[in-house]
Formats: C-alpha cells, structure tokens, sequence
C-alpha cells in the first residue's frame, strides 16, 4: 500500500512504522469489535436462562410448599393460602385447543388461496392486508371481545348451542351452560382470531418456497389444483407447516390481553365451555397487583414458570420443524 | 373417454371445486372478522375522540379527563426500550451475521432469540419484576422500559442478523481487499446497506412495544397523574386502557375506546412506514 506524503505524516518516521503500527491499531479494534458484539450476542443467551431461573427462584416457595400437588391441586384459596394450577393450566389448554381447531383449517385455507387460487392482482394486496392486521396489540382484540363479541355470544350464540347440541350425549356437557357470552369457547375464538393471521402467513411464505417446476410438472401430468396442493405442496413442506401451526399455538398459549377480558377470571373447573374460566396469564394478569401474601405472589410466578417451560417446549419444536425446511432449501 | 374415467374426472373436478371454495371461503371468514375488529376499534374510537384527549390527565371515576399522562408515559417508557434495546439488537445481530453465523454457539443464539421473539410479553414482565422490581421494592417506569427493551431485542437481532446476511458478498470482499479491517467494514460498508432494513426493525419492535399491556402490568404499573419520574410509576396508554375498558363507568370506557383508536392508528402508520422503506430500498438495489 502506497504511503500518502505531506504533511499528515511525521517525516521523522519510517513508513514501515506507521504501517506497523496501524496494523496494530486495526487489530486491537477488530478484537475490541469483535468481543463486544459477541458479548452482545452472549447476552440474549443469558437473558433466556435467566428468565428460566429467576422465575423458578420466584416460585420456589409456592414449588416448595404444595410440592407436584400444585400441579393437580385445584385449590385457589387466597384467605387460606393454598393455591393449584390445575383451573389456570385446563383453561390455557382448552382455550389454546379451540383456536387452533379453528385457526389451522382457516390458515390453511387462506395459504392456499393466496398462492394457488387468488387472481395474480389480488395476492400481495389481501397478503399484506393480513398480516397488517397481525399486527395490531391484543388488547383491541380484548377489548372487541368484551364490548361486541360477548353480547352477540351471550345473545344468539350461546342460547342457540344450548338448545341444540346441549342435549346431545357425549359432546352436550360442553356447550351446555348459562347465556353470560363470556367463556372459554369465546376466549378460543378470539384466540383464533388472533392467530390466523400469524399462521397463514407463515404457511404462505412456506407454500411459496415450493419449486414451481414441481407444480407445474404436476399441472402438466392432468393434476388438478387440489391434488397439487396435497400431494406436491405439502408434502413437500409439511414439517414447516407444522412449525407454523406450533408457532400459532405458542402465541396462542401465552396470550394474555386478548384472553383477560373475556374468560371471565373464575376459579372453577367445569365441564362446560360456555362457563366462565380463568387461563395462566389472564390469572397472573388479574391477581398479580392484588398478591397481599408472599405464597400468593409465589404461586403466581410459579404458574408463569409453567407457562414459560411449556411455551418454550411449543416454540422449540416450531423452529426445529421450520429449520427443517430450510436445511432442504439448502440442499438443493 | 369410458364411462370410467369419466366418472373419475368428474369426482376429481368436483373435489377440486369444493376445495377451493373451501379456501376461497376461508379467507372471506379470516377477513371478516379481522376488519370487523378494525372497523370496531376505529368507529368506536372517532367517536370517542375529544381534543381534551390530548390536553387533560386520566380522570378520576365517573368524571371526564383526558390520556396526556399515558400517552406522555408511553412515549417516555417505548423511547427508553428502543435506547436500551436497539444498541445491543444490531450489536447481537451482527455477532451472528458476521462473526458466528454457522459456529455452533451461533446457531444455538439464533434459536433462543427466534424463541424470545415469540415468548409471552407476560412471562418478560414477570422477570423484570423479580429482578427490578423486586429488588429495588417498587414499581417504576425504569422497569416497564427494560420489559419493552426484552421485546425490543430479539426484534433487532432477527432483523440486523437478516439483513446483513442480504448483503452481498462482493462488498465485503472488496473492502477487505482494500485493507479495511473488519470492524470498518462492518460498521461503514455492511451497516450503510442494511441500513434500511434494520430501520425497519426497529419500527417494527416500536410498533410491537407501544400496544404490549401485559408487561407493564407488574413493573411500570399505573399512575393517574402526569409523572416523568423515571424511578416512579407511570401510566401507559395500554394499561389505562385495560383499566378503563374493565371498568363499569361509561367516560372511562369512552376513553379506553379513544385511546385504543390512537393506538391502532400508530401501529398500522409504522406498519406501513416500515414497509414502504423496505419495498423503496428493495426496488434501488436490483
């Protein structure tokens, strides 16, 4: 590298030396550069394990006292200081079942229109429409819930499930119930809601990493757009569609807003779907400031231990199944 | 054609038929209920928008007032998130782009951040609680701030990681060629040309932040009053919301619903902002 003369450079010293000693420079700032970023990087490692182990550590009494009976236990008894997670655990379950029984088929409805049945013009358009909306906080959707959702469930819906699957054998129990439109059957269909534009935009950008060679091999052979789909299309992505389906169950498992306002924050097990009930966070959400015991504020964080372990279980198996897809987009 | 085949083709057909029905159904469903919620959010909300909005505290019960405090609280409280969150997102992000993309340690931190990213805003605010909050022995907006920044985060990583792997190689090659130490070419050429994109991020991250309830909930808490005191309570636009929405009087839930208008109107501006510069910046590189 040519040395620049003038007046910048001390004349007094040898251009080898200067030379030298930037070197020198550059390399004490690359290693600098290059320990801090890494450090940086460290650092969203820690931040997951301390989360784990702070809310373990914050738990640790409500863990300690009712041993795994907290598990089971469906006590929640603030005066008498005994609490289970039995009544927040089968809501978080049953309200997460319900939106995704009705999110996935949606999603994948929407997936498959958006890249395979849809007018050209129409694609990006209604794509970007969705997932605009995906974006909009919880809490709107908590609060339409409550202001709209649940009148019109308490008014035409609840009544119409009561009269008529309410008297069949097996499934009846489950939509038997009073007419007040809050419940678990109205959070899970708020949560699907909530989800759908989460999951069928992944299921899109995944239905769009087909080879369109692929498809069109099959369109030439006479395939029809339906058997594209399910016998070029997913199985060329299922374990990605899957990984998006996992992801929507994780949000679907931690919501919290969406959920407080219409599940009806009652400690209750019951069978029905239409009673109110109570959910892991939207628990956490309404009890937390109201704690006046140190078990009380334990079991709390203990529930949201839970929620993280099993949240982290969901979104693990999401991304290992997502990676998967791109491993194979690799290999090509 | 034999009577068979025939009869094959117009089951096929008509599987096909009911099939794309179904989907075409299936997005007429998923919108409907998308716009309905937005249709409500925002007629409700102009309706209840009064300039005393913008000018008066959160009123006590029953009485009329305004969201100046919240919304001043929710400026100060995302404004503090994104100065905490942003440096070490890009920081992290570019570690994995540049230096520990395909290292084991690398892919092990890309995976975690990809599960902070969708961890539960609840749990986030349930560790800034036990590790500020807790601690220090009150509620204060310093602490809501460092539960957004833990949203932030992994927002800016995914997105700074992303967009520097999108730069081309070529550029670095050059640069390095030029006897750039790595450093520069990160921060000089490879930020320059990414810059967009992690822009984007970070309004993405802002747009998430300024709706999240849940994690306030326990660290910044609430405050009726106007309060810039870092180290006290503050209201949010979210929490007083679901405050005043859970409320039985009539003026707090007006309030909720205007507030909730101002809120979605934020989120689908940025939204929109950020995506028009990814779609401007990706049309000049081609």
């Amino acid at each position: 590298m040519a040395v620049p003369s003038g007046s910048v450079i001390d004349a007094s010293q040898p251009a080898e030396r200067i030379a030298a000693r930037r070197a020198l420079r550059d390399a004490l700032f690359d290693g600098v550069f290059r320990r801090s970023v890494a450090a940086a990087g460290i650092f969203v490692l820690l931040i997951l394990i301390a989360v784990a182990l702070s809310m373990l550590w914050g738990g640790r009494q409500a863990f300690l006292t009712f041993g795994p009976e907290f598990l089971w236990s469906t006590d929640w008894d603030a005066v008498n200081h005994k609490f289970g997670a039995l009544v927040p655990i089968y809501g978080t379950i049953v309200t997460a079942a319900i939106a995704m029984l009705i999110a996935v088929p949606v999603s994948f409805g929407i997936a498959v229109f958006l890249t395979e049945v849809a007018p050209g013009w129409m694609r990006t358009p209604v794509g970007s429409a969705i997932e605009l909306l995906a974006g909009i906080p919880s809490i709107i959707y908590g609060m339409w819930g409550l202001f709209v959702f649940v009148p019109f469930m308490a008014e035409h819906i609840t009544p119409w499930l009561n009269d008529n699957i309410g008297e069949w054998p097996i499934l009846g129990p489950l939509f038997r119930g009073p007419p007040l439109g809050m419940g678990m059957l109205t959070a899970g269909i708020v949560l699907a809601i909530m989800v759908i534009p989460f999951v069928s935009s992944v299921m899109r950008e995944v239905f769009l990493t087909v080879p369109s060679r692929l498809k069109e091999s099959a369109y030439a052979l006479g395939a029809t757009t339906s058997e594209v789909v399910w016998d070029i299309v997913l199985p060329y992505t299922r374990s990605a569609v899957i990984g998006g389906i996992f992801l929507g169950l994780g949000r679907a498992l931690g919501e919290t807003m969406a959920v407080t306002f219409v599940l009806g924050n009652a400690h209750r097990l019951s069978p029905s779907l239409l009673e109110p009930g109570n959910s892991i966070a939207a628990t956490i959400a309404n009890e937390f400031t109201e704690a006046d015991s140190e078990i009380y504020l334990s079991s709390l964080i203990a529930l949201g231990f839970l929620l993280f372990v099993v949240t982290f279980i969901v979104l693990a198996i999401a991304k290992l199944m997502l990676n998967r897809l791109n491993r194979l987009e690799g290999a090509r | 054609m034999s009577k068979v085949s025939a009869r094959l083709y117009r089951r096929r057909r008509l599987v096909n038929h009911v099939s794309l029905t179904f989907s075409f159904l299936a997005t007429v469903f998923g919108l409907f209920w998308l716009f309905w919620i937005l249709w409500t959010a925002l007629s409700r909300g102009i309706n209840a928008m009064k300039w005393d909005l913008f000018t008066q505290m959160t009123p006590p019960p029953g009485s009329d007032g305004g969201l100046l405090n919240a919304f001043a609280g929710s400026l100060i409280m995302c404004f503090g998130a994104i100065l905490v969150g942003t440096p070490i997102g890009i920081a992290a992000g570019t570690w994995l782009a540049e230096y520990a993309g395909k290292q084991r340690l690398g892919e092990i931190v890309r995976f975690v951040n990809d599960i902070l990213l969708s961890a539960p805003s609840i749990v986030l605010g349930l560790f800034i609680y036990e590790l500020v909050v807790h601690q220090v022995g009150h509620f204060s907006a310093t602490a809501g701030a460092l539960a957004l920044a833990l949203i932030v985060l992994p927002v800016v990583v995914r997105t700074t990681d992303e967009m520097l792997r999108l730069v081309p190689s070529q550029m670095r090659e050059a640069a390095l060629s030029l006897g750039v130490p790595q450093w520069k070419i990160t921060v000089q050429v490879l930020f320059r040309s990414a810059m967009p994109g992690i822009v984007t991020g970070i309004l993405l991250a802002l747009a998430r932040i300024s709706g999240e309830t849940a994690p306030l909930l326990f660290t910044a808490l609430n405050n009726q009053y106007w309060s810039t005191d870092l180290n006290s309570p503050m209201a949010s636009v979210p929490v007083v919301i679901f405050q005043y929405a859970m409320s039985p009087y009539e003026s707090w839930q007006s309030l909720a619903w205007a507030g909730a208008f101002v809120v979605t109107i934020f989120v689908l501006a940025l939204s929109l902002i950020a995506r028009a510069i990814l779609v401007r910046n990706k049309v000049r590189n081609d």
